[in-house]
């Protein structure tokens, strides 16, 4: 383009068409940043038509410099606006180009679970220890005393067999590997100021082979409470409550007849499940009852002054009915896939 | 306990339509708890049949087959099957004769198996039904042939429906007796308490049979020169005699299907008869043939080394412990266990003494568990039997010998009873409303405990109370709350929530297991629950870092020999399961398990010589002694790792488990325990020895080792069935968790700008990098903010024998930006201390 002589419309009208046109045609920012060169720089027509602003007779003066800067201030937008736009289609494909198929993420952390039966027996702490109870534990391997003879099991008792109980070497020295948690009541009576509120979770143990339905390693909950004027009616108050914790407002407790040396009167603890997925049931979970008067004299307490109440029920049964486990070698294989399945939360 | 409906029908009202479902509801609602239903599976029509003619028709086989017209219908009428009155059978049996009655199951039956009866053709005839033998129609074992009626003592019509005939319609509910209701072992025991669940009326068989006296004594004599817990083994011994019994007799169909139903097979009449009785009453029975006596009875202890042959055909030793019935030739019975061979009844027994004893309870239970040989009899007895019906039980059968078996009652028999009185119970106003939580009319507890055969007094303040003969179950004023409760209903008593006293949440240890565990879940290893039961080599590699033999504690009764010790260690069983795992096609494992741990003490003796008696607490000192006596029992958490920490995946890729993730699991034990757990260079017997860190705690004693880590020695690990490359931790959680809980004093965060340098320094390979650090930080003194290694570097620029270790640090004052200068004087200080100690210099 030859170097213009004097400021005229047309040659500055032909110069912003010749930008425009530029402009709108340049296909990203670096094709855009040679348009701005050439059009809005030093050197473009525009520019050096402003640089003969100086030869303008001051009478044209004013008319020629608002030629040209309107010529100016309209390239200099278009190329802003193209800027823009540009800019933000150019952001939007890189954005585009980044996409990933987030179902294939590769991860360093891989997922870790714990046992269920060891999730159950925390929540149903937690529910005790929401009533103002405390969690009492003792030691697995225990003395025959603590497991049967304090809780008024006769010496003649079938379950002290060795064909029913664990014993360890030699015999004679009365070591038993608890057959259940009951022996932490004991412990918890005598060592604690009344009145006594607890609970104590637990591995029991009992020479049953394993099969679909029988472990011989196993888990039980345990409570008792002791203290004066409690009654069968605070029983079933304490499971009718603890049951609904568990298992929603719909679930319930039944009791019946039935023996356990270690209360007086006694019952039989059905549940009624109503969460179960073939529909609500009655599910027997455990025993209950008033505790024997033998075993509050074990333990020094007068019955005739205080009385208690005491349940128990097993943990894998609840897993069993609770969620549908239908083969206790699942709970005891340790096969990892069983707890992966309920993760952190049972 | 099974109960024939037909029988417990004698005794008290059942509503027509009465169901086996409806019985178990009953009684489940007074605490006997439901079993199962036992019925005759089959169906009709099966009828009683003439049988008309018989062709024995020789077989290329060699059998003899019989083929039979049996008339099954009378007349021209038409049969139960809608057949003619006359089928066509074929017969395989021989043992019966033109003209015998014998049972037919017609076209359409049902017999139990199931086994559906169908005309078929064989032997060249269409086999219009069967003749069935008792064993087929589920009456008995017999195998010898069909069953005629006349062997039964029955006759009845042509055509008659030979289910109700032979008592095949009844069915029978069965029951678990709890060990406090003896009693409910009888039909007697049930229907009473049928009763008292449903109001309806109970007729006590107890008083149907009134015992006559023999006027001609027959000797014996009760001598326990050696009673269990100071109770004489017999307290109530009866005996009556009954004369002329045919041996030919059959037991009637009724008695068979009951005893049947009840679970007892029928032996032969007199059998049958005492075993009727048993159950009927609940009082074991023995029978003798009264000619193989030598003279008459002697109840006592067996001498050391006695030998009985009981009626199972087995030769015993007896212990001096065992209760004898004993006559002139010496031991004939194991006294309420089971009889003995020589007085046995037999085929040929005619005279018949019938023996109705009270034994106690503990001698019979002792003598049964020790001879594996639990009867009805012991059953019975071991629960308590009624001392007040042995008498009634004993006319009962010399009744019934006397109405099916044509015999005679004798004049000779005895009867000795030295039951002890019952003591009455107190039973104070108002004690059983106070202890249920429930307010019973006085009208409701005297109703209930008369219901229960209790006898009544009004006493000052209350009732005295005497239990009934058939309940020693009743012995204080809290038994009898919970009949009264149970006579009442269970369903009655309300709900209400006590209030307990304020709790103090869940202890320290508590709260701590349960971090410990979430912790190791969320970064990824899976929690497993092994029996504690493991092999005495696998204590000994893992128990304790301290010598070859680990003190453990043996299993007296385990139920695998293989695994007899109880742990000392959580690893050997997660390395068991890990193995499992793998066999599965679980390759890449990260598992864990936290639990208690068994750590006797070497050298200490453990238990207690004797066991304090129950229903008193015993002395401080003995209590003391128990507590002593109990091994150690702390709490460990183990883990394993094994094949990849992270699997292969796209664009990143498997790296496999080692001795640094055992490392971080220890961390992260660490950091839910609060508790700062250091890492040194170790060793251990199953350990490898380049990979294996031992774990400390600090205490005010010094550093406490609490566990090791690292990678199992590859030989140990393919010992358990493992790759080569198994990484392993244990930590022992007791230890850890008593430094738990001091309360974090807080560092103030400094908000100035930092400095950042890397630091490499050179030392000899063998300086282990944790402690380079700890002198770096040690030298840098107060304005370190923060510092971590980030490089190993061994080779071209490194002399042989040294390696470069490359720090970042970041240095930061409280008050001040600090100048370039002042971080490298802080950082050369560092430089200067690990110089000091290990030789370290600044990398050129």
């Amino acid at each position: 383009m030859s170097d213009p002589t004097e400021i005229s419309e047309e040659v500055v009208s032909a110069a912003v068409t010749a930008a425009l046109t530029a402009i709108s045609t340049a296909a990203d920012s670096a094709a855009l940043r040679v348009v701005r060169t050439e059009h809005a720089g030093d050197a473009s027509p525009l520019a050096r038509l402003n640089a003969l602003m100086r030869t303008v007779p001051n009478d044209r003066k004013a008319a020629a410099g608002k030629l040209v800067g309107q010529a100016r201030g309209r390239v200099s937008q278009a190329l802003a606006a193209r800027e823009a736009e540009i800019g933000e289609a150019e952001a939007r494909a890189q954005l585009a180009a980044e996409t990933v198929d987030v179902t294939a993420a590769a991860s360093a952390w891989r997922p870790g679970a714990r046992h269920p039966l060891s999730l159950l027996q925390e929540r149903v702490a937690d529910v005790f220890v929401g009533m103002g109870w405390e969690v009492a534990e003792g030691p697995e391997l225990e003395s025959e005393w603590f497991n049967f003879d304090a809780l008024n099991f006769d010496e003649d008792h079938p379950a002290r067999a060795m064909q029913d109980t664990f014993f360890v070497d030699p015999p004679e020295a009365h070591l038993v590997l608890r057959t259940h948690t009951s022996p932490v009541q004991m412990r918890a009576l005598l060592s604690r100021e009344l009145p006594v509120y607890v609970v104590s979770p637990g591995r029991v143990f009992r020479t049953d082979e394993l099969d679909a339905t029988h472990t011989p390693v196993f888990h039980q909950i345990e409570g008792i409470a002791v203290d004066k004027g409690l009654t069968m009616a605070h029983l079933r108050g304490t499971l009718d409550h603890f049951v609904k914790a568990m298992f929603g407002p719909e679930a319930k407790v039944r009791l019946r007849p039935n023996y356990f040396p270690f209360t007086e009167p006694s019952a039989e603890l059905d549940l009624w499940h109503p969460t179960f997925k073939e529909g609500a049931r009655w599910i027997e979970w455990g025993g209950c009852g008033m505790v024997n008067a033998n075993v509050l004299r074990s333990a020094g307490i007068d019955p005739e002054v205080y009385s208690g109440f005491a349940f128990g029920v097993g943990v894998e049964r609840a897993l069993m009915f609770r969620n549908d486990v239908k083969d206790m070698h699942d709970m005891v294989e340790g096969d990892v896939r069983f707890s992966q399945q309920y993760g952190m939360t049972v | 306990m099974r109960v024939p409906l037909s029988w417990l029908g004698e005794f008290v009202d059942l509503e027509p339509g009465t169901t086996p479902e409806d019985v178990h509801a009953a009684l489940v609602s007074v605490g006997l708890e439901e079993e199962e239903i036992h019925r005759f599976d089959l169906t009709g029509p099966i009828v009683v049949g003439e049988v008309l003619s018989i062709e024995p028709e020789a077989q290329t086989n060699g059998k003899t087959i019989n083929w039979c017209q049996v008339r099954v219908a009378p007349g021209d009428e038409v049969a139960a099957d809608g057949g003619p009155a006359v089928h066509g059978i074929v017969c395989g049996a021989h043992n019966f004769a033109v003209g015998d009655k014998v049972v037919v199951t017609l076209p359409g039956a049902v017999l139990p198996g199931p086994f559906p009866i169908a005309p078929r053709k064989t032997y060249g005839h269409v086999s219009d039904g069967m003749i069935a033998s008792a064993r087929e129609l589920g009456l008995g074992d017999e195998h010898d042939g069909i069953l005629r009626l006349a062997a039964l003592g029955l006759d009845a019509p042509v055509g008659t429906d030979a289910i109700a005939l032979l008592g095949l319609d009844d069915s029978a509910v069965e029951i678990n007796v709890t060990p406090d209701r003896g009693y409910a072992f009888s039909i007697r025991g049930v229907a009473r308490e049928y009763a008292h669940a449903t109001g309806a009326t109970f007729r006590d068989p107890a008083l149907a049979v009134t015992p006559a006296p023999s006027s001609v004594e027959f000797v014996v004599t009760i001598d326990d020169q050696a009673p269990i817990r100071s109770r004489i083994g017999a307290s109530v011994f009866v005996t009556r005699a009954v004369r002329g019994v045919d041996p030919t007799r059959p037991s009637p169909a009724w008695l068979i299907a009951r005893l049947k139903l009840a679970g007892i097979r029928s032996i032969s009449l007199i059998v049958d008869v005492t075993n009727y009785v048993m159950i009927e009453l609940g009082q074991p029975i023995h029978a003798y043939d009264l000619d193989a006596l030598a003279g008459g009875l002697t109840v006592r202890r067996a001498a050391t080394g006695e030998k009985l042959t009981t009626l199972d055909d087995v030769t015993r030793t007896l212990s001096p412990e065992d209760l004898l019935i004993t006559d002139g030739s010496g031991p004939i019975g194991l006294a309420g266990v089971m009889g003995g061979q020589t007085t046995e009844i037999g085929a040929a027994t005619t005279n018949v003494l019938v023996e109705a004893a009270n034994f106690d309870p503990v001698s019979i239970a002792r003598t049964a568990r020790r001879h594996k040989l639990p009867s009805e009899a012991s059953r019975r007895f071991e629960r308590g039997v009624d001392p007040a019906v042995a008498a009634v039980a004993a006319a009962r059968v010399v009744q019934l010998l006397v109405e099916l078996a044509g015999g005679v009652a004798d004049d000779l028999g005895s009867l000795h009873d030295a039951t002890p009185a019952t003591e009455p119970i107190f039973l104070p106003t108002g004690f059983i409303s106070g202890l249920i939580g429930l307010e019973y009319t006085g009208e409701e507890v005297r109703t209930s405990l008369a219901e229960i055969g209790a006898s009544l007094q009004e006493t000052e303040g209350g009732l005295s109370v005497t239990a009934p003969s058939w309940r020693p179950d009743l012995t204080d004023k809290w038994t009898l709350a919970e009949e009264v409760a149970r006579i009442v209903g269970y369903d009655r008593i309300p709900s209400v929530l006590p209030v307990a006293p304020p709790g103090r949440g869940l202890t320290r240890s508590q709260v701590l297991r349960r971090q410990v565990a979430q912790t190791l879940a969320a970064a990824g290893h899976t929690e497993v629950l092994a029996y504690p039961f493991v092999a005495e080599k696998a204590n000994n590699l893992f128990g304790a870092p301290a010598g070859p033999v680990v003190p453990q504690m043996r299993v007296a009764n385990p139920l695998d020999g293989e695994a007899p010790f109880l742990r000392t260690s959580i690893l050997p069983g997660l390395l068991q399961i890990a193995h499992r795992n793998r066999s599965r096609g679980l390759t890449d494992l990260a598992i864990f398990e936290q639990g208690q741990v068994f750590r006797p003490l070497a050298g200490a003796v453990y238990g207690s010589a004797v066991v304090p008696p129950g229903a008193v607490r015993p002395s401080a000192h003995l209590e003391a002694e128990l507590n002593a006596g109990i091994p150690p029992q702390p709490f460990s958490v183990g883990v394993v790792l094994t094949g990849n920490a992270v699997r292969q995946q796209p664009g990143r890729p498997a790296v496999a488990a080692g001795w640094q993730d055992a490392l971080a699991a220890v961390q992260q034990v660490a950091l839910a325990t609060g508790v700062a757990i250091q890492v040194r260079q170790g060793s251990h017997q199953a350990m490898h020895p380049g990979r294996t860190a031992e774990l400390f705690v600090t205490t005010d004693a010094g550093a406490a080792s609490v566990g090791f880590a690292g990678e199992l020695l590859p030989a140990i690990a393919r010992g358990f069935d493992l790759p080569a490359v198994v990484a392993v931790a244990e930590i022992d959680l007791s230890v850890v968790f008593a430094r738990a809980g001091a309360e974090l004093q807080a560092t103030p965060i400094r908000t100035m700008p930092a400095a950042t340098q890397d630091l490499s320094l050179v030392v000899d390979v063998v300086v282990p990098a944790g402690e380079v650090l700890e002198a770096v930080i040690a030298g840098s003194g107060s304005l370190l903010d923060h510092a971590e290694l980030v490089d190993d570097y061994r080779g071209a620029g490194i002399p042989s024998g040294r390696k470069s270790l490359t720090f970042a640090l970041r240095f930061r004052a409280a008050d001040r930006t600090l100048t370039a200068a002042e971080a490298s004087d802080a950082k050369l200080a560092g430089v200067a201390v690990a110089a000091a100690r290990f030789g370290a210099t600044l990398r050129e």
